[in-house]
């Protein structure tokens, strides 16, 4: 592992942030090797799941592998979103889909607990904003490994039930996130557990990685022109453009990234596409985020100052929804593409409608929108903007009347 | 009374093993500096040209000092001072 701020190397083990300044703690990989081992033939051979790209994940082969099933999620060709948008070529990456708790994070919790296993660790945990704690509870159960999972109290209820159904044990938190999060640094470095995005955070976020690799894969090995990612601690835009860089470095896709990353908040929690439209380079933190949107509700977001250079690195952009502009982008997805998205993917569907209508993206480029959880999870944020269906008695004139079919006929005159 | 700034695990080998140092000082700026006086080889993983590190944050009894007056928030008698590593989360 290395540090991305000093570049001091360190063996692996249980910590993520350097000793010498705090910088965050990077997995390094010898790319030439793998470049030497891997062909798109072999990749394409292997089981459709995310373990496909193994040589680019921190886990050895001789070691065990939690969430083997994990990934592979569907790259839709989303033609009538496309129409919508006024674009000519548009692909969601569907993770709302992924196995097995519905969201990206199955990539990064897979990644984390087969690290956790291989440093026989018992106990696991997470800070989380809901999906995290979904599938850490849902994969060390799979696992056998005891599991701690704190999150803010106010949190959706389906994402709690979706936690505790697993035997974890969930301790909800009277603050937000941020605080949520600190108290697990705490607890980590007390207790030295598994906290899957605390000390096991470096090997946890390079799963992000495979959302990305899978991307080009099912483009045709190559890169699109856009991305729309949702940010949120801002790890997975960087992990994406870093699978993209991988796949160049090590030869399985000709040609160098030009990809340009866009960045999605929720306007009441946007610290990160506040630093880039204001051209700050450290973001400065929101102290009580208040979104619909809880999943990307990081005040504080870890990797903030790396997604704002990302985006203006790459010549992308970040914006922000309203809680209103968020519930219309679940439901364009929806009502285009089938695909029910939580707020997080409403998110990054007005956002990139912002970035179109802003000529941020040009029309006839191509972009790939990243959907990373599913809208049966977060049902209260959209409940009271949906009609209640219509009751009637089971009967065909009772329908044709509802229905607008009747009206051809002259209805019956009460006398 | 002084006021007690406390150490994260990795950080201890630079502070004779030392879970909490007591300090003095009247801002975090001055507390964090006698900190530094007390033990010289936090100053470097602390401070870079003079300035707190990013990925370092700093607590005075829970708060978070960037909702203060940052490096010149006031530290009150008794209070403890928690260095928190910034790299966590999402």
């Amino acid at each position: 592992m290395k540090c991305r701020v000093c570049g001091k190397l360190y063996p692996e083990s249980a910590i993520n942030f350097c000793v010498d300044d705090f910088g965050p703690l990077e997995v390094t990989y010898d790319y030439a090797k793998i470049a030497s081992q891997l062909s798109r033939a072999e990749l394409e051979r292997r089981p459709a799941t995310m373990w496909r790209f193994q040589e680019f994940l921190p886990i050895g082969f001789d070691q065990p592998i939690v969430g083997r099933n994990v990934g592979a999620t569907p790259l839709v060709k989303a033609d009538r979103l496309a129409e919508a948008l006024g674009v000519k070529k548009l692909w969601v990456k569907n993770d709302a889909v992924n196995f097995p708790t519905l969201s990206f994070k199955d990539r990064v919790v897979s990644v984390a607990l087969s690290k956790a296993l291989e440093f026989k660790m018992t106990t696991v945990g997470c800070a989380s904003t809901g999906n995290l704690a979904n599938s850490v509870a849902a994969q060390a159960a799979s696992a056998g490994l005891d599991t701690f999972i704190l999150v803010p109290a106010d949190l959706e209820r389906t994402k709690i039930l979706g936690t505790a159904v697993y035997g974890a044990r969930v301790i909800g938190c009277l603050g937000t996130y941020d605080e949520v999060n600190r108290l697990c640094t705490q607890i980590a470095l007390k207790y030295g557990w598994g906290f899957v995005n605390v000390n096991l955070r470096p090997f946890y976020a390079e799963g992000s990685k495979t959302m990305g690799f899978e991307i080009a894969q099912d483009l045709g090995w190559r890169f699109p022109q856009h991305v729309v990612s949702p940010m949120a601690g801002g790890a997975l835009i960087g992990k994406i453009h870093k699978a993209f860089n991988e796949l160049y470095a090590t030869g399985l896709v000709d040609t160098p990234v030009t990809t340009k990353m866009h960045g999605a908040q929720a306007t009441g929690c946007n610290p990160i596409s506040d630093a880039v439209k204001t051209g700050r380079e450290k973001h400065k933190p929101v102290r009580k985020p208040n979104t619909i949107c809880k999943s990307l509700a990081i005040g504080d977001p870890a990797d903030g100052i790396f997604a704002a250079k990302l985006v203006r690195e790459t010549g992308g952009w970040a914006e922000d929804a309203t809680d209103e502009e968020i519930i219309e982008g679940m439901k364009l997805l929806a009502q285009t593409e089938g695909i029910f998205a939580e707020t997080a993917g409403g998110t990054t569907v007005a956002v990139a409608r912002k970035l179109i209508e802003s000529s941020r993206i040009p029309r006839d480029e191509e972009i790939v929108l990243c959907i990373t959880g599913n809208g049966l999870k977060t049902q209260d944020a959209i409940f009271d903007t949906l009609e209640e269906p219509s009751v009637i008695k089971p009967t065909l004139g009772e329908f044709e009347l509802l229905s607008g079919l009747a009206e051809a006929r002259p209805e019956p005159v009460l006398v | 009374m002084a006021i007690k700034v406390q150490i994260p695990t990795p950080m201890r080998d630079q502070s004779d093993g030392k879970a909490e140092v007591e300090v003095n000082g009247e801002t975090v700026q001055a507390v964090l500096d006698d900190l530094v006086r007390q033990y010289p080889g936090l100053g470097s993983k602390l401070f870079d040209n003079g300035k707190i590190r990013p990925f370092v944050n700093v607590f005075i009894d829970e708060e978070d000092i960037r909702y203060l007056d940052e490096m010149e928030t006031k530290v009150a008698d008794g209070a403890t001072v928690a260095l928190i590593p910034a790299v966590a989360g999402g």
